[in-house]
């Protein structure tokens, strides 16, 4: 059994990390799609003003890509390094969709990525065009595997558990491909991704002409990222991933969790905007309910009702105690008494398996469970009410604030009046809005799996590796002192051509050269 | 085509090399031009020179580090698993290491200041050598033996130290790592520089070429002294994945056995001396391209024979030598392998194809001229 404090540490530790790596992925992910975009218009056109835009752009790109990579290696490492027996336990199933987005996407992105920068010389403008698309398709490739696993930990399709083994073993690769949680967790995350890019150069581009600089530019990269943010945002909300919540006893208890829905009501069910969630009383003071749009955006229809925890809970009871079960006949099993009846009666139980390992946590042995210890297993296999619930609102707040700056945004250089300084300044201001969206959205994902790694087949808190907590302080002290270092270098780089703009790129054209007479 | 359970195994270790070697030959020769860095540029031009020759591929090069992880991760999980977690500090220093390579190759150009730029080519050398090494040191423990055990849940535990992993024939298995990067890295510039640096790099090939076989030398020297390791109880190749059913055995010398029972394998470690001798010729009559290609085989001979001589150990455990891991018990289960075999036969083709395109593109020299007309775009 591990210690509490190495697995409180490990999670502290991934938390940090992944949260960290995801400072920098979404503008990864949507800045490419934007620098292809604009190369588009400049191969079309043929002015140069687009390639500028291609080109600046493209600086900061690298600035932020050059941190995506550093970080994401971290995150390969981690799975071995500290979620050793979670490796072991899935890797057979976790590990490939890993594999795959190596060689299939981050080749791809990584190996083009230096002719991007370096090639303008070296390549004929369709080819270099051709490179660009290239990355864009890689990153966004990348996301896809990294999501097929993520979306597999939260509702795993596809596999079986093997006794002989000991861990879990794919059984249908097409059903971990479209598992649908996957799936429209890939689509919600990348076009978060986009929404971020285009609030990024949305905001950039309204300090420009705050500034009164680079007019023409500005202007163009204003246009270009409000249309394009205002696809991505409508995308993120009408396809967000709540639709996929409806698949896997964990994300109906997610759903739940988010929506403080304590017990099961009448379909279609209404929607908590606002309220004070108690987990103990289970009830939630003061709500504010809006009638049926819940049961609609959860279910997508309004005969289907949203389980609530109290049956969630009820039916988690039973399933403890047939865990039991299964865990006592894996004992038999893996003793050598592997008689066709121990076998079937395994088969029988073993879905519940996982929540028979939760009772580990209160006795090392499970079988002499006692009721008391049955019932606290099953109280912590339900999500934590109070964290999700707020979170989940602080995305969604920032979603329709972003929305509505969109809107604005497009209207305006539509006509042609993006020059208005509340919407510059709006569109300015908006900025930090994306990140704090991606990473609370990433928050109610990951919390909101607790207590399980995998939902309903392995426990968080035997997933870790078997590490003293010295070691977690000290790793955990290198990650947060590196880190640190490192975002401080990034926003001192950033911040520093942000303020040069395109005068950076030293065509000779743009404001601080012609203003010093360096042209 | 049928593969089975035994195919399959015998496939992914042979991928698992490959991509091992992979890396060793593409990111290697950034790992040592990284090594290099301070050593060869005496000024501001010519490191900027020695980093702009592998600034546009780097990158790139080091996926294959990242797919090797990714599969060893997805056929090897076991391994993965107890490696990850027992190497857990030589990791981390590895991995803090390697995150100055995305950093310092787009930040440093970017700030005229000597002192920022001369920090960076700091936290380059460093990018460059720690991983180099420990790659290396972790070879080494391979070959030693690894303390490590499961318990009945088939949880891994590790038994040993860091500080353990710094013993005398890892730390030589470390520097023949580093020794033989220094040669393709330097072969690698020699290629792709002109006039001064590259009189250096030649030097610098043949000073490292010949360590690197001394260092091999002494390794297999040393290695007929150290405790190998052995399968007594019947091999059982298509069997579900358990590393507890076997019996295992250590004993002086065993690492030589496969070259015993199988003669031809001494070809392997043989090679890797003509062709290092050959990388040594090949510099020093200015034939750099070709020098590359035998470099690259003495670092794929070198890698092939630390597996020949594992074979058909993965990690071997020093403390219970029945937990020990082999490619008979490690693997992931035959759907696995055979889906993850299926998507690397289509793409990893497709990948040596467009990578071989770019390094076309980008062939040529990087000269000093080239720096100073691209002052702002260069690294």
């Amino acid at each position: 059994m591990i210690a509490e404090g190495v697995v409180d540490l490990s999670r502290w530790q991934f938390a940090a990390t992944s949260l960290y790596h995801f400072l920098f992925v979404p503008l990864t992910l949507g800045l490419s799609f934007l620098l292809a975009i604009m190369e588009s218009t400049y191969v079309m056109t043929g002015k140069e003003i687009y390639k500028d835009m291609t080109q600046f752009w493209g600086k900061l790109f690298g600035i932020n890509f050059a941190l995506g990579v550093t970080t994401g290696l971290t995150m390969e490492f981690e799975f071995g390094m500290n979620w050793s027996y979670f490796s072991h336990y899935v890797g057979d199933v976790f590990g490939a969709p890993l594999a795959i987005e190596g060689l299939m996407a981050f080749f791809l992105e990584s190996t083009f990525v230096g002719l991007f920068f370096f090639g303008w010389d070296k390549l004929g403008k369709g080819q270099h065009l051709l490179i660009t698309w290239l990355v864009a398709l890689g990153s966004n490739l990348s996301a896809l595997w990294i999501l097929v696993a993520n979306g597999w930990m939260q509702n795993p399709v596809g596999a079986d558990f093997n006794y002989e083994t000991m861990r879990m073993e794919i059984t249908s690769f097409s059903s971990l491909l479209f598992n649908p949680a996957a799936q429209v967790k890939f689509v919600h995350t990348v076009a978060a991704g986009y929404t971020t890019a285009s609030a990024f150069v949305l905001a950039i581009s309204a300090y420009y002409m705050l500034k009164g600089r680079d007019a023409a530019f500005a202007q163009r990269s204003y246009t270009i990222a409000a249309g394009f943010g205002l696809a991505a945002i409508l995308s993120v909300i009408v396809l967000g991933d709540e639709s996929g919540y409806t698949d896997g006893e964990v994300q109906k208890a997610k759903l739940a969790a988010i929506e403080a829905e304590w017990h099961t009501e009448a379909a279609p069910a209404s929607f908590t905007a606002i309220g004070i969630p108690d987990q103990d009383s289970m009830e939630t003071r003061y709500a504010v309910k809006i009638p049926w749009v819940l049961g609609l955006i959860g279910t997508r229809s309004v005969d289907e009702p949203i389980t609530g925890l109290t049956e969630i809970l009820e039916k988690n009871r039973l399933r403890v105690r047939n865990g039991m079960k299964a865990y006592a006949l894996l004992h038999e099993l893996r003793q050598g008494k592997r008689d066709e009846a121990t076998l079937a009666e395994f088969n029988r139980y073993k879905t519940d398996l996982g929540y028979g390992l939760l009772l580990k946590r209160y006795t090392e042995t499970v079988v002499d469970a006692t009721d008391q210890q049955i019932e606290l297993a099953a109280q912590y296999s339900l999500p934590r009410v109070v964290p999700l619930f707020w979170t989940f609102r602080a995305m969604v707040a920032c979603g329709f604030i972003m929305l509505a700056v969109f809107v604005f945004a497009v209207i305006a250089s539509s006509i042609r009046r993006c020059r208005q300084t509340w919407l510059l300044k709006l569109s300015l201001y908006t900025l930090p809005l994306p990140w704090i969206a991606c990473e609370t959205g990433w928050f109610v994902a990951e919390f909101g799996r607790q207590p399980w790694t995998i939902a309903e087949v392995l426990p968080t808190f035997l997933s870790a590796s078997s590490l003293t907590e010295l070691d977690l302080y000290l790793s955990l002290a290198g990650y947060l002192g590196l880190y640190t270092v490192f975002l401080i270098i990034e926003m001192f780089l950033m911040l520093k051509f942000i303020k040069l703009g395109p005068s950076s790129l030293h065509k000779g054209r743009y404001h601080f050269e012609i203003a010093t007479g360096a042209a | 085509m049928i593969f089975d359970y035994e195919t399959l195994r015998l496939i992914w270790w042979a991928l698992l090399g490959a991509l091992l070697i992979g890396f060793a030959i593409t990111g290697g020769f950034d790992l040592g031009v990284a090594i290099l860095l301070p050593f060869l540029g005496k000024n501001d031009t010519e490191r900027r020179v020695i980093i702009n020759s592998v600034g546009a591929t780097w990158e790139g090069n080091q996926v294959w580090f990242v797919t090797a992880g990714g599969a060893l991760f997805a056929a090897w999980p076991m391994a993965y698993s107890v490696a990850f977690s027992g190497f857990y500090f030589a990791l981390l220093l590895t991995l803090f290491a390697l995150f100055m390579r995305p950093i310092g190759f787009d930040y440093r150009s970017k700030l005229p200041s000597q002192r920022w730029r001369s920090n960076w080519d700091i936290a380059l050398f460093v990018g460059g050598f720690v991983p180099a090494l420990i790659f290396g040191v972790a070879f080494g423990n391979l070959l030693k033996g690894v303390p490590f055990y499961f318990d009945e849940d088939m949880r891994s535990f590790y038994t040993g130290s860091f500080w353990a992993l710094l013993n005398p024939f890892s730390l030589l298995a470390g520097l023949l790592s580093v020794s033989m990067l220094i040669m393709h890295g330097a072969v690698f510039l020699q290629m792709k520089t002109v006039d001064a640096i590259n009189l250096r790099c030649k030097k610098m090939v043949t000073v490292f070429a010949l360590v690197t076989m001394v260092l091999f030398a002494l390794a297999g020297i040393w290695i007929a002294y150290i405790d190998g390791y052995q399968i007594t109880s019947e091999i059982l190749p298509n069997a579900a994945s358990n590393p507890l059913t076997k019996i295992v055995t250590k004993g002086l010398g065993l690492w030589l056995a496969n070259y015993a029972h199988c003669p031809v394998l001494w070809t392997v470690p043989t090679l890797a001396f003509i062709a290092g001798s050959a990388t040594v010729l090949l510099s020093k009559i200015e034939r750099p391209g070709l020098a590359f290609i035998s470099s690259s085989l003495t670092l794929a001979t070198v890698i092939l024979t630390a597996g020949v001589s594992l074979f058909p150990f993965l990690i071997p455990s020093s403390s219970v030598m029945n937990s020990s891991l082999t490619v008979w018990d490690a693997s992931s289960s035959m759907m696995t392998l055979k889906i993850m075999f299926w998507v690397t036969v289509v793409f990893l083709p497709i990948v040596i194809i467009y990578t071989s395109w770019v390094f076309r593109v980008l062939r040529g020299k990087i000269t000093q001229e080239h720096i100073h007309n691209n002052d702002h775009s260069a690294y």
